[in-house]
């Protein structure tokens, strides 16, 4: 199956760079506090994928290891933030993050 | 050990400031005048060691550094104390003439509280350890520290009641006009160390002695001029006199220290330190004289009409005073300063005298409320007759020599017509003096109208013994009590005696041995003769004799006549005196308002200074441009802020947004760009 | 057949994040996102990457999801809240969205720029690399060359958790 182009270290820097731009899209786009986690967790993705590629492409193993520690982080960050949001939650019983706009001037 | 001499003192200072409202009054006391007489009686001993010295250079003295106290580049000013001649002499008239007085005040102050008992102690040995550095300091800034210093303590002494307005308003007026003074002092100080490189009295002698004379107006006649009008101010001549007759609302003991006997002599006493500085001004020292002189027939002519008893003894000081100077500005340096020693016996001893009247009359202090105290004050009476004779100058009494010794120097050395105005004022002094005597010891009693024990609230007001009165009195007086009586005798002792270390010589060949002590400190170092004027132009002794008896008895009849004219006013024919004054109204009011001096001063230069400070640098610098700017600043960050703080808008989403624009921004900047 | 599977790979990846970030479902959301992830590991295995991929299954896939399910059945989050009318300006409300999209789509342009001239060999399929081999490597490496940064990423867990439980705790009343 020769038609398919084989994929260099461009392909999969394109495709974690597309990746990224839509989970930035998606934090700003939705209104859902929940959902606007999932898309840091698809940008935090996209990143992950890039540390594996370049890693293939120079030979080394620190890549996998930034990538294990990229994981480890993400997985606190996501705990920590979704307690953040039920505490919001019960305060003001709405998932929209412009409800949360107390701490203005 | 030169460095007891003020530490004592000081000491005695510490001890009564710190502790004094616990102290009992005795040993408050006890404290001060003990330290007064252990100051003195260690001047006693390094006198006496001095004496015995071998001389160095012409110059006996003995130096000290006690610590170095400013180094900095080439400013090398190490706290040196120096005693020779000159400074042995003042030493002992302040220790001395000081214990005495403090141990008057140990009586006079007695109505006070404890507190404020210690206080007045602690303030007086202050004085004492600021004028001992004063006279022993070995360099100009030494010497300065005693300056200001003396200038504090005569503040604090002077508006030692300062409840009472007027005796603050005077402590101020004090400090004021002592400071104009000490403008000039330290801009003399500066020039003189930008010019010679050094403030040491000894270097910068020894550098001005291989400059020639100044013949025009020069550098060193500069400088000098600067260094007179600091002690112009400090001792109380023109144009800077008008805070010492404000100054008698102190306590009298302290008039009689501070503006009798040292403070006031400082101004003397620094001319003669710097005696081969000023010996090459020519033209300074005739202003000096002339100053002096015209003060002193000033001071006289005001003194016959006061009707305070301290307000002529201020008046008279500030006469004798010019005297000094007078002396100072012919080249007599060891005459002025032998005249400042004898009048600090006497005028010491005048003002006790008066302090004495004024305790035994409860506050009185004004002359035409008084009179025929002589029966009731026997020994105060005396003792003031004593005083009276000798700065009135007649025979035989230490004034007449010190005086006449002047009066010689004044007339030897050309100045003929200072030395007419200054047997004018002799004339004058014999007269208020004895105006004095006559109006309060002699004839009858005059007292206030509604002198009882309702009327003694309302002198309240003009004594000086701000404390509480002990209800009427009536004709029972007291005289002074042991402790005053004591000082009184001791002084009027001195003031007969004290005159014979001066005998001229043409009376006593060699009788001179004040003159002869002190010479050697108003010389260059190295012995270079630096007596101005009279020196090298003195005829052969022969032809001085004949002169110097005539104007001996020139001087004696002009002290007379003053007696003669005083007696006929006041005692013989007190009405002719009144007829006189009513004759010559205008001239009487001119005099009775102290020639109006001090409203010039008030109109010309305090009130525009008032004005100006108040319209421009108050309103005008200090609420507008300072105030202003920094209000101004304030609202320029309220504004910003007010701007700014809109970013704050909390919501999330716009600050992740504004991130992701940063990074964007950054992204971009490393991919496009580079 | 590597070709073929990392293209496959990466059209699943793609089309998942898209619905994941477009579609209105939570619920839908979190699966969907499942379901990236399971492409994601795919490719790290064509990658030569093992480990990762195994990594990727059991904590994101399986540990933090699950997280994500639990938290939006808790909150019963089943659909988009509707539009609040916040200041409709662009320092807020609406403004940031539009404007944070349009940011994004600059972003992806520049990282296309960035990548315009970089023109790289085909990567090696994953087969040249014993998996065994390559597991060790990378625990030889963690726990010798990057022993601190581990010690530090577990105090680091440890302050998450703390964190979390006591900010998702329930107020005494």
């Amino acid at each position: 199956m020769s038609w398919v182009p084989e994929p260099t270290l461009n392909s999969y820097l394109i495709l974690s760079a597309v990746l990224f731009a839509i989970g930035t899209a998606g934090v700003f786009l939705r209104r859902n506090l929940i959902t606007i986690l999932l898309s840091i967790e698809v940008m935090l993705n996209a990143v992950n994928l890039t540390f594996v590629a370049v890693d293939r492409y120079l030979g080394s193993v620190d890549g996998q290891i930034i990538v294990f520690f990229v994981m480890t982080v993400a997985a606190a960050e996501a705990a920590t933030g979704l307690a953040i949001v039920i505490a919001l939650f019960r305060h003001k019983e709405s998932l929209n993050p412009d409800a949360f706009t107390s701490l203005r001037w | 050990m030169l460095y007891l001499i003020p530490l004592l003192p000081l000491a005695g200072f510490v001890v009564n400031a710190t502790f004094g409202r616990r102290l009992s009054k005795t040993v408050s006391a006890a404290v001060a005048v003990g330290a007064m007489a252990l100051s003195f009686g260690w001047s006693a001993a390094a006198v006496w060691r001095l004496l015995h010295l071998e001389p160095v250079g012409g110059v006996r003295s003995i130096s000290e550094v006690v610590y170095s106290w400013i180094v900095s580049g080439r400013l090398n000013i190490p706290f040196e104390l120096r005693l020779d001649p000159l400074a042995a002499v003042m030493i002992l008239v302040i220790t001395g003439i000081g214990t005495l007085i403090h141990l008057y005040s140990t009586a006079y102050m007695h109505e006070e509280t404890d507190g404020e008992y210690a206080r007045y102690f602690s303030y007086l040995n202050l004085f004492a350890a600021f004028m001992l550095v004063l006279v022993l300091g070995a360099s100009f800034p030494v010497m300065f520290i005693g300056w200001e210093g003396v200038g504090l303590c005569s503040y604090l002494l002077i508006g030692f009641w300062f409840t009472k307005p007027s005796a603050a308003d005077a402590g101020k007026k004090a400090f004021v006009v002592n400071r104009i003074g000490d403008f000039g002092f330290v801009l003399g100080m500066a020039a003189i160390f930008a010019t010679f490189h050094t403030l040491n009295f000894q270097e910068v002698a020894a550098k001005v002695a291989l400059l020639p004379k100044e013949e025009t107006f020069g550098l060193l006649t500069g400088i000098t001029l600067l260094l007179f009008l600091g002690a112009t101010g400090k001792s109380a001549q023109l144009p800077l006199y008008v805070w010492l007759p404000d100054a008698m609302e102190g306590p009298t003991p302290v008039s009689a220290l501070i503006h009798a006997a040292t403070m006031v002599t400082a101004g003397v006493y620094m001319i003669g330190r710097n005696a081969v500085l000023f010996g090459h001004a020519p033209h300074t020292l005739d202003v000096v004289a002339v100053i002096g002189c015209v003060t002193a027939l000033m001071a006289g002519t005001i003194g016959l009409v006061q009707n305070d008893i301290k307000r002529v003894l201020a008046y008279s000081t500030v006469s004798q005073l010019g005297y000094m100077f007078l002396a100072m500005g012919v080249g007599a340096f060891a005459g002025g300063i032998f005249h400042l020693y004898t009048h600090a016996f006497f005028k010491a001893l005048l003002f006790l005298g008066s302090g004495a009247v004024i305790h035994a009359l409860h506050g009185e202090q004004d002359l035409r409320h008084m009179g025929g105290l002589r029966k009731d004050l026997p020994i105060t009476y005396w003792t003031f007759l004593i005083g009276t004779l000798a700065i009135a100058g007649v025979p035989l009494l230490s004034g007449f020599f010190s005086k006449d010794e002047i009066l010689w120097q004044t007339y030897v050395s050309g100045h003929t017509i200072l030395w007419g105005v200054a047997v004018l004022t002799a004339f004058l002094t014999a007269t208020y003096m004895f105006r004095l005597l006559y109006l309060a010891f002699f004839g009858e009693r005059r007292e206030a109208p509604g002198h009882g024990p309702q009327a003694q609230a309302s002198h309240q007001a003009t004594s000086d013994h701000g404390h509480g009165m002990a209800g009427g009195h009536g004709s029972h007086l007291h005289d002074a009590p042991p402790a005053m009586a004591i000082v009184l005798v001791l002084l009027a002792i001195g003031s007969v005696v004290a005159g014979y270390v001066g005998v001229p010589n043409v009376i006593v060949p060699g009788g001179n041995r004040i003159e002869a002590f002190l010479e050697p400190s108003f010389e260059a170092p190295g012995g270079v003769a630096e007596r101005v004027a009279a020196a090298a132009e003195q005829p052969p002794e022969a032809h001085n004799a004949s002169t110097e008896m005539s104007l001996m008895l020139v001087s004696t009849f002009a002290a007379f006549a003053g007696i003669g004219v005083a007696t006929y006013f006041f005692r013989s024919k007190p009405q002719a005196a009144d007829a006189v004054a009513a004759q010559f109204g205008g001239v009487h009011r001119l005099l009775l308002g102290k020639y109006y001096v001090d409203e010039l001063y008030d109109a010309t230069i305090v009130q525009p200074i008032k004005r100006i400070s108040t319209m421009a640098l108050w309103r005008g610098v200090d609420a507008g441009v300072i105030d202003g700017t920094v209000n101004a600043v304030g609202l320029v960050v309220r504004g910003w802020s007010a701007v700014l703080r809109r970013a704050q808008t909390g919501s999330i989403r716009a600050y992740a947004m504004w991130f992701f624009a940063g990074v964007v921004f950054i992204v971009g900047y490393y991919v496009i760009w580079r | 057949m590597h070709a073929l599977l990392f293209w496959i790979f990466a059209a699943v990846a793609i089309v998942a994040s898209l619905l994941v970030v477009g579609q209105r479902n939570p619920m839908h959301s979190v699966l969907l996102l499942i379901g990236s992830f399971g492409a994601l590991s795919g490719l790290y295995v064509l990658l030569g990457a093992p480990f990762v991929a195994a990594i990727q299954i059991i904590i994101y896939a399986g540990a933090i999801m699950v997280l994500f399910l639990f938290v939006v059945m808790l909150l019963n989050a089943a659909s988009e809240d509707p539009v609040t009318g916040y200041h409709a300006r662009l320092i807020g409300g609406a403004g940031p969205r539009r404007l944070g999209a349009v940011l994004s789509l600059g972003l992806a342009i520049e990282l296309f720029w960035a990548l315009r001239n970089l023109q790289t060999a085909p990567l090696a399929s994953g087969d040249q690399q014993p998996p065994a081999t390559a597991v060790y490597d990378i625990g030889l490496r963690l726990f010798q060359n990057y022993a601190f940064a581990f010690e530090a990423t577990s105090v680091l867990i440890l302050v998450a958790m703390v964190g979390a439980i006591i900010l998702a705790r329930r107020e005494r009343a």
